[in-house]
């Protein structure tokens, strides 16, 4: 073995994301069976040739499911970190750039809304909007704002007084033009972390609301609401049970493996 | 002194903030809430008059004035879907989130500690490597999945645990043995938690100058761990605590689900499936509260073990 120890995150985290992403590109063309089609005569059947990972409940085939359900966790991931990297990293920018009085103000909002456990925030937003996939991604996005507004305020906060800055405010660029084309890619990086590590986070969040029944609704898929029909028949189908936690797993791990390489990389 | 009180007067507005916000966001609920409190069939004089009960003719200014002096007050009003003070409700059941997350984080600590110190001192090596991914396994496992687990092998195959709930008042014991698998499955990503932190402090300590005299001085790296690296880097770890409290919180929501216990978190999903709006509101102003208490009382006991901190 000739892999450096340093990088076991790197390859660990990339080849599991990439089997990830490879079962739900291919979950878009084909899976084995239909992912809703009920049928009770097989219920509950052990993984065998057909049904790989077995059927659940109503008969139906948790392989299926299992990528169905990856489509979901990927498109929560990637709706609720574009909400909240992008307001995150407006206000961030804005906070840290302008300084005073609104960054104050910025910053013991975003200190507020970091006293609300995330999922409390998330159920808050679903008592008040109602249950579905969209109050879930909208709410995940919103509660990982201030995240990425205090990583892009730090990183604003060191940038604006450099050379560079100064040199371009000389040359009489404006506000926005600095934030965008000089600051900005300069404090990327952290950024982009913290969108992976949110990422994670948000698929967990997802799973959680959805075993709470408040998240995606039947007869959709989705790994979290997977775990919660499957628990009542642990006993009688525990690789009911196992598949979409694993799945879970899995998928958080590699992100947070990936994460944590790109933030070691940064460092040197 | 000047810190206590800037610490004071940043805690109290993070509190009026937490309200705020909690009580804002609810106000954008679609629909009359004396309506569907009485009903299509009320006549619209029982709604105008239930509409003035409940202030709802007022400004929203005035509304949250008036909430706020409630809470402060210490009434909580009342629960829809229960019919009762919202503040019973939370009394009989705040004991148990608070065991819960207690216990929790007692044995994230207790492990997580010593794990951080062991992957910090074996960095770079076979066995360090093998630590940071269970370590990152830790933080990848569902909570809520771990507890099926925990509860199916541990509760229904071996019958170690007895799943029906004990207060603490009736028997200790059993109270506390039937909230070990529950904490476990709530402190495993803490533990990792902790334990990566430990260690990011210990590493950034061993490039300190006063370890590299020590060394010089002729002491071996155990004892220097021991004596000069552990001392200083303890310290931080009280702030872990402030960091977990949050976390803790809102996974117990979904632990407390899943074994059943009767807290908050059970409460809490009760009243947002029910849709009963003042019990949700109520318990999530005070679980962010709380969030903010604990964080202020460590920022103090941290201030006053290492008085070199500052603002």
């Amino acid at each position: 073995m000739n892999i450096k120890v340093k990088d076991h995150n790197l390859i660990i985290g990339g080849v599991i994301l990439m089997f990830l992403l490879f079962i739900m590109g291919v979950s878009f063309f084909y899976l084995p069976h239909s992912v809703t089609e009920i049928n009770t005569k097989l219920k509950l059947s052990p993984p065998n040739f057909s049904y790989l990972l077995g059927t659940d409940n109503f008969g139906r085939d948790i392989l299926s499911r299992l990528m169905k359900g990856s489509q979901t966790a990927f498109l929560v991931g990637i709706i609720s970190v574009g909400i909240g990297s992008s307001m995150g990293v407006l206000l961030g920018a804005i906070s840290g750039y302008f300084g005073g009085k609104i960054d104050e103000f910025i910053m013991r909002i975003t200190d507020a809304m970091m006293a609300f456990p995330g999922i409390l925030f998330a159920l808050m937003f679903i008592s008040v909007f109602g249950v579905g996939i969209e109050n879930t991604m909208i709410a995940i996005g919103i509660m990982s704002i201030p995240t990425f507004a205090r990583i892009t305020r730090s990183g604003f906060l060191r940038e604006k007084e450099l050379e560079y800055i100064k040199a371009a405010r000389v040359r009489g660029a404006s506000n926005f033009r600095i934030i965008y084309h000089h600051i900005l890619p300069n404090v990327l990086s952290p950024i982009i972390v913290a969108a992976t590590m949110s990422f994670s986070n948000a698929i967990l969040a997802e799973a959680a609301l959805s075993y709470l029944g408040l998240g995606v609704q039947a007869p959709n898929p989705s790994w979290g609401r997977m775990l919660s029909e499957s628990q009542m028949y642990f006993m009688i189908a525990p690789w009911y049970t196992l598949a979409p936690g694993i799945m879970i797993s899995l998928t958080v791990l590699s992100l947070n493996m990936l994460g944590d390489f790109l933030r070691e990389h940064q460092k040197r | 002194m000047i810190y206590f009180i800037k610490k004071i007067s940043i805690m109290t507005f993070t509190l009026f903030l937490v309200s705020i916000i909690s009580f804002s966001v609810f106000q954008i609920i679609p629909g009359d809430p004396a309506l569907s409190k009485l009903g299509i069939e009320a006549s619209q004089e029982q709604i105008d008059i239930l509409r003035t009960e409940l202030m709802l003719d007022k400004p929203a200014s005035i509304q949250y004035f008036y909430w706020i002096k409630n809470i402060l007050k210490g009434d909580l009003g009342e629960s829809i879907r229960f019919s009762r003070p919202i503040k019973e409700l939370i009394g009989e059941r705040i004991g148990v989130t608070l065991s819960l997350g207690v216990y929790a984080i007692l044995i994230a600590v207790a492990i997580g500690i010593p794990l951080g110190i062991l992957n910090a001192k074996y960095n770079n090596t076979k066995f360090g490597v093998c630590l940071s991914i269970f370590s990152q396994a830790g933080l990848a496992i569902p909570e809520f999945w771990l507890g099926i687990i925990f509860l199916i092998v541990f509760g229904i195959i071996f019958k170690f645990f007895s799943l029906k709930y004990i207060s603490f008042g009736d028997d200790p014991i059993s109270h506390i043995r039937i909230l070990t698998l529950p904490a476990f499955a709530l402190a495993i990503s803490r533990i990792s938690v902790v334990a990566r932190h430990m260690k990011n402090i210990i590493l950034e300590e061993e490039e300190k100058d006063y370890v590299r005299t020590a060394y010089s001085k002729g002491l071996s790296m155990n004892k220097i761990y021991v004596f000069h690296i552990l001392q200083n880097a303890l310290v931080p770890t009280i702030t872990i605590i402030g960091m977990l409290t949050a976390g803790v919180l809102g996974g117990a929501i979904v632990v407390e689900q899943v074994f059943n216990l009767p807290g908050i978190g059970t409460l809490l999903i009760n009243g947002v499936t029910t849709r009963d709006i003042p019990l949700v509101q109520v318990i999530i102003t005070y679980i962010a509260s709380v969030v903010v208490i604990i964080n202020f009382l460590i920022d103090i006991l941290y201030k006053i073990i290492d008085p070199r901190i500052s603002i």
